[in-house]
């Protein structure tokens, strides 16, 4: 029985902890909101060469091979320094991804220069009326030919701005999950537009319209109508790298919160020593720390392949997600009007908390699968009575 | 227990229907109908619309004949307030100065103060803005230390202000001052009424989390005030405080705003897809808009009660911490949802195409975490329930 990270992939926490604290202030944070890449290819540069990128990828193309975990600690500390940028759409939607379905030739071509920090990418799933299952895709793909045409938008995809390829999930049948097929396409194809969007948190994200695109068949990942099964697999690390870094991020406003309880003095005495400050503190950490328990369950239940990964990763998400804002929303109360103001940092958590609750479903739609997943097992039992 | 009105108030709703039809601009509350973007033009707008009520006797209905009201029963502005709630006619110009410097003035003020102030607060000509806090005294707001010595006819005033809302856009502040710093805490204090352009007041706005400048830093450097601008008594000013807190922290129509807001929010719900249908038919959904419709209804009577204790003659007291807690706290949850029912697509901010509502959830989204720190903080709120009306032991 062994609950927590192993040592080295604490090592490789506090190495990017520390790494973080000089190159990642709030005012770089504060300076990508307003950029329009949303990050500093120096910095993107240092992250790869320190390993970053390829920390989870095979080492055959130049990566360290390790498990899910160790990046989903690298993620967490990347939440607790609102580090922005590409990392999670490049490295988790278009890495992973490739790496776990991809051609050896597709994979080849791609990751080595990944690993490297000279390619970006992301992962396009259309979520058209709000839904997030395979009907949520209606952007469409046609056999012509050697190829395939592409034609549809898919909106709100996170880092398509900057992306170099894009990992594109289009219809290319009318079933639903087996009518799925996943395509790499070359940001800059004829056809293709980008039309930024700008969410709170200064983030990236663009609407991306495809008119009669042209991919050559070698570009499909997986097989034709195979893709749903992929994309679910790609989705669970990308919620759950949200969650690491609603859990970092968490964290870090819980620190800013309780220190300024104990230093800002009102009627005599720290606002800390009053119980409504206090316990609101307190909760924060119960927070924080049981989302951490849920996220390491569920990024060792994912690496190890495991039945139940799905459903803590559900669980995962419901929680982090919420608790991100509420430690935020909290922390805003802490801090008094100072709170309200831009010039505190404390509005850059909540933002991005708010983001990362309603990304890849809220708490509401996961806790709709943890129920149907709760029952499946209840029927599962009562059957093997 | 008669909750409807009397006839004439009746006849007067007709009225305020009639005109608000007559005097909104066209396309008024629907998508065609847009105010102004740039911060001046839209403030300039508000004025305008302003000095229209106050032609038409829409401004201090319940105020003093002589002093530029209407003398009317305090049921007459209940219903004024529904209507211009009900047709979403902006009633916020110069909020500060009718709800509440105004009665503060009229509960405390002398004849010369009442004639110089009351009619021009009323009219617009003067705006004002509640200067209080300071960077050490919010919650506790006695331990101010903006500092006035009284030279000769004068007050001199040295020290700082902040989160003062509307400052950039006033002529008139109603200012905390520390007149004996000898005494305890709380009798030590005066309250000044300050024409902005006295020199040495220097206003720099301050941005909020929203993005917009709505509260400001005010900086006071060797300010000559006249004596005469002394409201109530030199170091009674606590006194007056006590009587504006009540006036600032009752409701009015608070539920009437929740209840559009509400309605609003029904609208958006039939409109916006969640997982493939309209969120509206989604029972999670549904079972928040209901909670939300159960906690207006709260609201809603929280603001009768206030009203029929202003009927009976009696002032805003400790009770009103009630209505602001509550109102506060569920302003919160009800403006969360608006960006929760657009999911992802409800933090987008204005600049995006894809934006619902100019971003005006994401607004009062981000605008309601002030709710619960402006006017008191929830937990000052909590603690004056406690320990003014519990009569619980003080912490
Ligand atoms: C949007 C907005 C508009 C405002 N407009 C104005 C204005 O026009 N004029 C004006 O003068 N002020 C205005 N304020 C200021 C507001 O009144 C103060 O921010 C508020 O009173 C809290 O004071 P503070 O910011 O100093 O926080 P603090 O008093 O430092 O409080 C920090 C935290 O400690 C808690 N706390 C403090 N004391 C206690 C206690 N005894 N028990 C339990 N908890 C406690 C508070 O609840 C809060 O959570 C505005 C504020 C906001 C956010």
């Amino acid at each position: 029985m062994f609950f927590d990270l192993t040592d080295e992939q604490k090592a490789i926490k506090k190495a990017a902890r520390d790494m973080l604290e000089i190159e990642c202030p709030r005012s770089y944070v504060r300076a990508m909101m307003d950029d329009a890449r949303g990050y500093q290819p120096e910095l993107w540069k240092k992250m790869a060469d320190l390993g970053w990128m390829g920390l989870a990828l095979p080492e055959r193309y130049g990566g360290a091979g390790l498990e899910f975990l160790s990046l989903t600690g690298l993620i967490e500390e990347m939440g607790r320094f609102l580090l922005p940028g590409p990392f999670v759409s490049t490295v988790v939607g278009g890495g992973l991804t490739l790496a776990a379905a991809g051609s050896p030739v597709q994979q080849e071509s791609i990751l080595p220069k990944l690993v490297r920090g000279d390619l970006l990418m992301t992962l396009a799933v259309g979520t058209d009326h709000g839904r997030l299952d395979a009907g949520g895709v209606q952007n469409s793909a046609v056999r012509q030919g050697d190829g395939f045409v592409l034609n549809g938008i898919v909106r709100l995809v996170p880092d398509a701005q900057t992306a170099d390829i894009i990992l594109l999930a289009a219809r290319t049948s009318q079933q639903h999950e087996e009518g799925l097929t996943l395509f790499l396409v070359d940001a800059k194809a004829p056809g293709l537009s980008v039309h930024p969007q700008y969410t709170t948190d200064g983030r990236k994200v663009a609407n991306l319209e495809f008119s009669s695109v042209r991919v050559p068949s070698t570009a499909v990942v997986g097989r034709v109508d195979g893709a749903w099964p992929i994309i679910a697999a790609a989705q669970r690390r990308l919620t759950l790298s949200l969650c690491a870094e609603a859990v970092g991020g968490a964290g870090m406003a819980m620190e800013i919160s309780v220190e300024y309880a104990k230093t800002r003095v009102a009627f005599g005495r720290p606002i800390g020593m009053f119980q409504a400050i206090k316990h609101k503190c307190a909760n924060m950490l119960v927070q924080v720390e049981s989302g951490r328990f849920l996220l390491y369950y569920a990024a060792w239940l994912l690496q190890e392949g495991a039945s139940e990964a799905p459903e803590a990763v559900a669980v995962a998400k419901a929680w982090c997600g919420d608790s991100y804002t509420k430690v935020a929303s909290d922390g805003i109360q802490v801090h008094g009007g100072i709170g309200m103001t831009w010039e505190h940092d404390m509005h850059l958590f909540l933002k991005r908390a708010k983001v990362i609750e309603l990304s890849s479903g809220d708490s509401d739609y996961h806790a709709e699968h943890i129920a149907k997943e709760l029952e499946r097992r209840a029927t599962a039992i009562s059957s093997a009575r | 227990m008669d909750l409807t009105y009397p006839p004439e108030a009746e006849a007067f709703r007709q009225e305020v229907i009639a005109w608000l039809q007559a005097n909104l601009p066209s396309g008024w509350g629907t998508p065609q109908f847009k105010l102004p973007g740039d911060p001046k033009q839209r403030r300039a707008w508000h004025v305008d619309w302003h000095r229209k009520m106050h032609a038409a006797g829409y401004v201090g209905l319940t105020w003093p004949k002589e002093y530029g009201g209407q003398g009317a029963d305090p049921v007459m502005s209940m219903m004024l307030n529904e209507e211009l709630t009900r047709f979403e006619a902006p009633q916020g110009a110069n909020a500060l100065g009718t709800r509440i410097v105004g009665p503060t003035i009229i509960q405390f003020g002398n004849e010369e103060q009442k004639r110089a102030h009351l009619s021009k607060i009323l009219s617009g000509e003067e705006m004002w803005c509640l200067g209080m806090s300071e960077p050490g005294a919010g919650s506790d707001l006695a331990s101010l230390q903006t500092r006035a010595v009284e030279e000769g006819d004068f007050f001199v005033v040295n020290g700082q202000k902040v989160w003062t809302s509307s400052a950039h856009l006033a002529n008139y502040i109603y200012l905390l001052v520390r007149t004996d710093p000898t005494a305890e805490k709380h009798r030590g204090i005066s309250v000044l009424l300050v024409d902005m352009k006295t020199p040495g007041i220097v206003v720099r706005p301050l941005k909020q989390i929203t993005g917009e400048s709505e509260f400001n830093e005010v900086f006071l450097q060797d300010v000559r005030v006249p004596r005469s601008n002394l409201l109530g008594e030199k170091n009674q000013g606590w006194r007056v405080i006590m009587g504006q807190l009540g006036y600032e922290r009752s409701g009015g129509s608070r539920g009437m705003n929740c209840q559009r807001a509400l309605e609003d929010l029904v609208r958006l719900a039939r409109n916006t897809y969640r997982n493939g249908k309209p969120a509206s038919e989604d029972p999670i959904i549904r079972r928040k808009l209901a909670q939300l419709a159960i906690e207006v209804n709260i609201v809603r009577l929280t603001d009768y009660k206030e009203m029929t204790i202003q009927l009976q003659g009696g002032r805003p007291g400790p009770e009103t911490s009630f209505g602001k807690l509550f109102w506060s706290e569920l302003n919160q949850r009800l403006s969360s949802v608006g960006v929760q029912i657009l999911g992802l697509e409800g933090t987008l901010s204005k600049q995006s195409s894809d934006v619902v509502k100019n971003g005006e959830y994401l607004y009062a989204f981000l605008r309601a975490y002030g709710n619960t720190i402006e006017m008191g903080t929830s937990e000052i709120q909590r603690n004056i329930i406690g320990e003014r009306v519990l009569g619980l032991p003080r912490g």
